[in-house]
């Protein structure tokens, strides 16, 4: 039994310690995930806590002065000016209307401080729904009914 | 005819359908004329599923802008390489690619061994079918290929479609997808083997030899396809980084862990005829690995820098993995007797030991990437806060495993079985373990500062000594033996097993990648605005901006820098770093001025420009060519091990269970 007792003691040794490492790193490296209304109702709880909000970049909204980078993001109805204070240049997919997730802290304004900005990679580009030129709708042929086409093009 | 291809897919359901009950009822009242129906059915469907594949394929070439699919993944513009590709560029077609992999696979099977069989054969195809009939489901009904444009039911096409992202015309991502494709599709064949054995309690371990090239293609397929999404993403998007654990990588990450555990354990069930349950779980964790990756690509249930197409799918994939996960388990319960092992672990220093802390650790990592990809939607369960964590987590996490399983690598295939002698380990070790203490006092005398990468790199060298120790020693005896020369005595003992030389192979390749990522706290970074005439630095080299130069072609307008690289004052090249704006896409892309050495990799980026001054991101990324070096000999390592043996060895061992039989041969 002694050999089962040591298989027993380095199983425990490795899963213990991969545990314990996994647990103790969670606390340094946990971001919330929140919506622009969860972020505003969050108050000065915000301003402590790593936070990552996302939403489509507003058209025309994006400002680039030296140094930083200003522009809102937009969810439903709700807007959130951000401030890209990061040091990298922001990434080739981040553009008018494009899905946006910003990292950083909201300060007492209201107003939010990004220190990363991630935007979708697109596998495809379409046109949001209503800025298309004419209202295409879609056949299904196998069933022969129709319905709206998601992103007319 | 895309009405046909609908047709086609529609029938395709029905006699998967069919299939499915043929097989079944046919096995369990004896009626062979009725599984074989079921078996030719699998190659019908094969047929139809590849009739609606060609249709779809021929519109895509032919720019056939009636179909919405057609419409929104090409315009006339793309090459026709990039055309092709669009058939798994959205969700529609990869999903009826995903379907055409899944029946090529089963007709291979069906064609392969139904000599060889016989009992199984009817449950792998009742499987397989099963499979396929959950993503034909999808192709028939749910998300169909062959939707056409209309207005007001009047069927009309469009002047020209929406094309592809330009960021993804770039070879390795045309490629990356099928990869991916072909190793998630491919465990359903091993899965399907290893449930049918099962089902029938079949003696031996007749699965695994049949799936054992399977499992090996699969594993490479899956294997290949990561490396060319994390090559894509380093050349191509223009930050220099090749792995972020965004949850989409992880997906794809997930069931080759668990594979590359399944392909280790295996060869304890064949050799010893132990952990057979473990291998059953290992097989079935893979195959729904697999599946929940696809799932977790499409259903949008966490937030990626990748995007997909996000649908309803997801909840038929819940339900799928939730009755075939259960489904699974009980089988493998009910069946545990047939699963009992035939030996005991003797020794903590045993090739067994090895083996088990290998796939422990392996296993243990695959959950732990699991656990931190799901973490949002666990935390937003249990607290509702969607909590999410990041690479840093990941990484505290997966490098000192990754480091443990380096070490395993080394100590693993030297271990003998069942238990190792003082004088073996001294034999095997000693030379190669002075010089690896030795490396790590060199690289720490040598300044190197960063204990991750000292213990990689020692380890690397240590793993490296005792696979060319092996082959050395191997190759010796041979060369004495027939008075060949060293070299031909090399490629000789590969082929007497290649299996086990090819599978050192594959070892070094993943040593190579580990010299690669030692490099990665060294990284150097500048970011600089500069105009004509001013210079900038990163690490030893020195930019100085010659031009900046602009202009417009057809389809987009671009922007460069022209550099001149110098290295300590010395005259290096002429670099050009490049941003394009696609006109139509509305989409920056870089091309990226990459000077690759063995040693290090200048990587200069241009990121954007105002008025006479362009931002340019410069890296130096010591060490990371090896990654793809090391990825290359991983490919031809898989290889050699595919080749068959040349001598064909066999053991003998008792089987406890089964079919009574003395010796079972197995082949090595």
């Amino acid at each position: 039994m002694r050999k089962y007792a040591k298989f027993g003691i380095l199983i425990a040794l490795i899963v213990g310690s991969i545990t314990w490492v996994a647990t103790a790193s969670i606390q340094s490296s946990k971001t919330y995930y929140v919506t622009i209304t969860e972020l505003n109702q969050m108050g000065h709880q915000a301003s402590s806590k790593r936070v990552r909000v996302g939403g489509d970049v507003q058209e025309n909204s994006i400002v680039r002065t030296a140094g930083v980078v200003k522009f809102n993001l937009v969810q439903e109805t709700k807007v959130l000016s951000v401030v890209y204070e990061g040091r990298d240049p922001l990434p080739d997919t981040f553009k008018d209307g494009a899905q946006a997730l910003a990292g950083g802290r909201l300060d007492d304004s209201g107003v939010f401080h990004a220190q990363e900005v991630q935007a979708k990679c697109a596998s495809k580009y379409a046109p949001k729904p209503g800025m298309a030129p004419d209202g295409l709708q879609k056949k299904i042929t196998t069933e022969g009914q129709s319905s709206s086409y998601r992103s007319s093009l | 005819m895309e009405n046909v291809g609908a047709l086609a897919l529609l029938l395709a359901f029905c006699i998967s359908l069919y299939s499915i009950i043929a097989s079944v009822v046919g096995r369990l009242k004896g009626k062979p004329f009725l599984t074989l129906s079921g078996e030719r059915a699998v190659l019908a469907v094969w047929a139809l599923v590849s009739t609606a594949a060609g249709i779809l394929v021929y519109g895509l070439m032919t720019s056939d802008y009636r179909m919405a699919y057609v419409a929104s993944h090409t315009n006339r513009d793309m090459p026709s390489f990039y055309k092709f590709a669009a058939w798994w560029g959205g969700q529609e077609g990869s999903l009826l690619f995903w379907s055409w992999l899944l029946s090529t696979y089963a007709a291979v099977a069906v064609l392969t061994s139904r000599k060889t069989h016989r009992n199984l054969l009817p449950w792998v195809v009742a499987i397989l079918s099963t499979i396929q009939l959950f993503f034909l489901n999808f192709n028939a009904f749910i998300a169909s290929p062959f939707q056409v444009l209309a207005v007001d039911k009047v069927v009309t096409s469009v002047a020209d479609g929406m094309g592809l992202n330009p960021l993804l015309q770039y070879w390795a991502m045309v490629i990356h997808p099928p990869m991916l494709y072909l190793g998630y599709v491919g465990f359903a064949v091993p899965f399907a083997f290893a449930m049918a054995s099962l089902i029938e309690k079949a003696p031996g371990e007749s699965w695994i030899h049949t799936t054992r090239r399977w499992s090996i293609v699969t594993w490479l397929f899956q294997g290949m396809g990561i490396a060319l999404g994390s090559a894509w993403a380093y050349h191509v998007l223009g930050w220099g980084g090749y792995w972020m654990w965004d949850p989409v990588e992880n997906a794809s990450l997930l069931p080759w862990l668990a594979a590359t555990a399944f392909l280790h354990s295996v060869m304890m069930q064949e050799k010893k005829g132990m952990m057979k349950v473990w291998n059953m779980v290992l097989i079935a964790s893979t195959f729904f690995l697999c599946i929940f990756g696809t799932f977790l690509t499409r259903s949008g249930i966490v937030s990626s820098v990748h995007a997909f197409a996000e649908s309803p799918i997801g909840k038929y994939f819940v339900a799928f993995l939730a009755l075939g996960i259960a489904a699974t388990v009980w089988l493998i319960l009910d069946r545990l007797n047939y699963l009992r092992s035939e030996s005991d672990l003797e020794s903590v220093v045993s090739r067994e030991s090895s083996f088990l802390f290998n796939n422990l650790v392996l296993l243990a990592s695959c959950f732990a990437v699991l656990w931190g990809t799901l973490f949002p939607v666990i935390t937003e369960k249990l607290s509702n806060e969607k909590i999410s964590l990041d690479a840093v987590w990941f990484n505290r996490l997966m490098v000192p495993i990754g480091l443990f399983l380096l070490f395993l690598t080394g100590v693993g295939p030297l271990f003998a079985w069942r238990r190792t002698s003082i004088d073996s380990l001294r034999k095997n070790f000693q030379w190669p373990g002075i010089g690896t203490l030795i490396t790590a006092a060199a690289l720490f005398a040598g300044g190197m500062r960063y204990p991750y990468s000292i213990i990689s790199l020692s380890l690397c060298f240590f793993v490296t000594a005792t696979i060319v120790l092996e082959f050395f020693r191997g190759a010796n005896a041979i060369s004495e033996k027939t008075q060949s020369g060293f070299i031909p005595a090399v490629i000789e003992l590969t082929h007497r097993n290649t299996r086990r030389y090819g599978g050192y192979l594959v070892h070094m390749g993943m040593v190579l990648m580990f010299i690669g990522w030692s490099g990665h706290p060294f990284n150097e970074t500048s970011v600089g605005e500069v105009a004509k005439g001013s210079t900038m630095k990163v690490g030893a080299y020195n930019l100085k901006v010659l031009d900046l130069t602009e202009g417009e072609l057809s389809n987009y307008t671009w922007e460069t820098a022209k550099l001149e690289v110098t290295k300590n004052g010395e005259f290096l090249e002429i670099v050009e770093p490049t941003r394009r704006f696609y006109k139509a896409a509305q989409q920056a892309t870089a091309v990226v001025a990459l000077r690759s050495r063995l040693n290090e990799d200048l990587y200069i980026n241009y990121a954007a420009r105002a008025g006479d001054k362009a931002t340019l991101q410069a890296y130096v990324f010591p060490l990371v060519e090896w990654i793809w070096i090391g990825v290359v000999v991983l490919i031809g390592g898989t290889l050699v091990c595919l080749v068959p043996s040349k001598v064909a060895r066999t053991y003998t061992r008792t089987e406890v269970v089964g079919v009574a039989k003395e010796n079972a041969p197995v082949e090595v």
